[in-house]
């Protein structure tokens, strides 16, 4: 467990809550983050606010690297899983209607049996599949 | 009002997924992958994010209606069927595969690393295949 950093994941976490809340309170609506960015491209009513959404993902670790001295993050190596993993996560959370954020962490809060199920299936499967192959 | 909150929304959102470095792929497969370097943290996030939450929904959701909408908009699906549990199967072996999740892929578009950009466009694809194949 050494690299286990529990007070960045707390506040983090915190405000990951935080924002999808006051969408909820403000709009009364999920805070998905796969629904709103897929219905952001392929629908075109209710675009303009989903569209906003996106910028707001976009822009959030401007916000913490202007903030927070040092910080910095990894990104994947190019390469063929790169392509199937993107294809694989996109027509799941495409037909499973979600991902972490609107099954995760919405659903499961309200106690969506949906959401709840959905969760379990995807944390384990995606255990399964990261500790055959890491 | 409804484009201020949904910015601002998604800014907490995706800053708190940059601080807690869910963001990196790497510290999200140290949760996923079980071993002896398991990387308990992605627990905690979503333990913090579920309370902040769920205390909020639920002391909320018994109002008429939102601040700045004329009413909630929320999904009203009970039944578990084909395409939520196959869906759900799918996305886990994808985010397993690489330690992506949407969120901390579209999070990291500006890093202008190639393999995230190629991981997004991949998702995209995914997603437009989900609309036009029904299971």
């Amino acid at each position: 467990m050494e690299n286990f950093t529990p007070v960045e994941s707390v506040i983090g976490g915190a405000l990951i809550g935080l924002g999808a809340l006051l969408l909820f309170i403000g709009s009364g609506r999920i805070a998905g983050i796969s629904g709103i960015v897929s219905a952001a491209l392929f629908n075109r009513q209710g675009r303009l606010w989903r569209l906003a959404f996106v910028l707001g993902i976009l822009a959030g670790p401007l916000l913490v690297s202007a903030l927070v001295p040092g910080f910095s993050y990894a990104t994947p190596t190019l390469g063929w899983q790169v392509i199937v993993a993107g294809v694989l996560v996109g027509i799941g959370t495409g037909w499973g209607s979600g991902c972490t954020s609107g099954h995760g962490i919405c659903g499961v809060s309200r106690l969506s049996p949906r959401s709840i199920v959905a969760t379990l299936i995807f944390m384990l499967s995606g255990m399964l599949v990261a500790t055959l192959l890491h | 009002m409804p484009l201020l909150i949904a910015f601002v929304a998604a800014l907490l959102m995706s800053a708190g997924i940059s601080y807690s470095q869910m963001i990196d792929p790497y510290k999200v497969l140290g949760f996923l992958t079980l071993n002896r370097n398991w990387d308990p943290s992605l627990v905690l996030v979503m333990a913090a994010a579920l309370a902040v939450y769920s205390v909020g929904f639920w002391l909320f959701v018994g109002k008429d209606k939102p601040f700045f909408a004329d009413n909630f908009n929320l999904p009203n699906k009970k039944d578990l069927d084909k395409p939520l549990v196959f869906g759900a199967m799918l996305f886990g072996i994808g985010w397993g595969l690489v330690g992506y999740c949407p969120g901390p892929a579209l999070a990291a578009i500006s890093s202008g690393s190639s393999a995230t950009l190629v991981f997004v466009a991949s998702m995209v694809a995914g997603w437009f295949i989900s609309r036009k194949l029904a299971i």
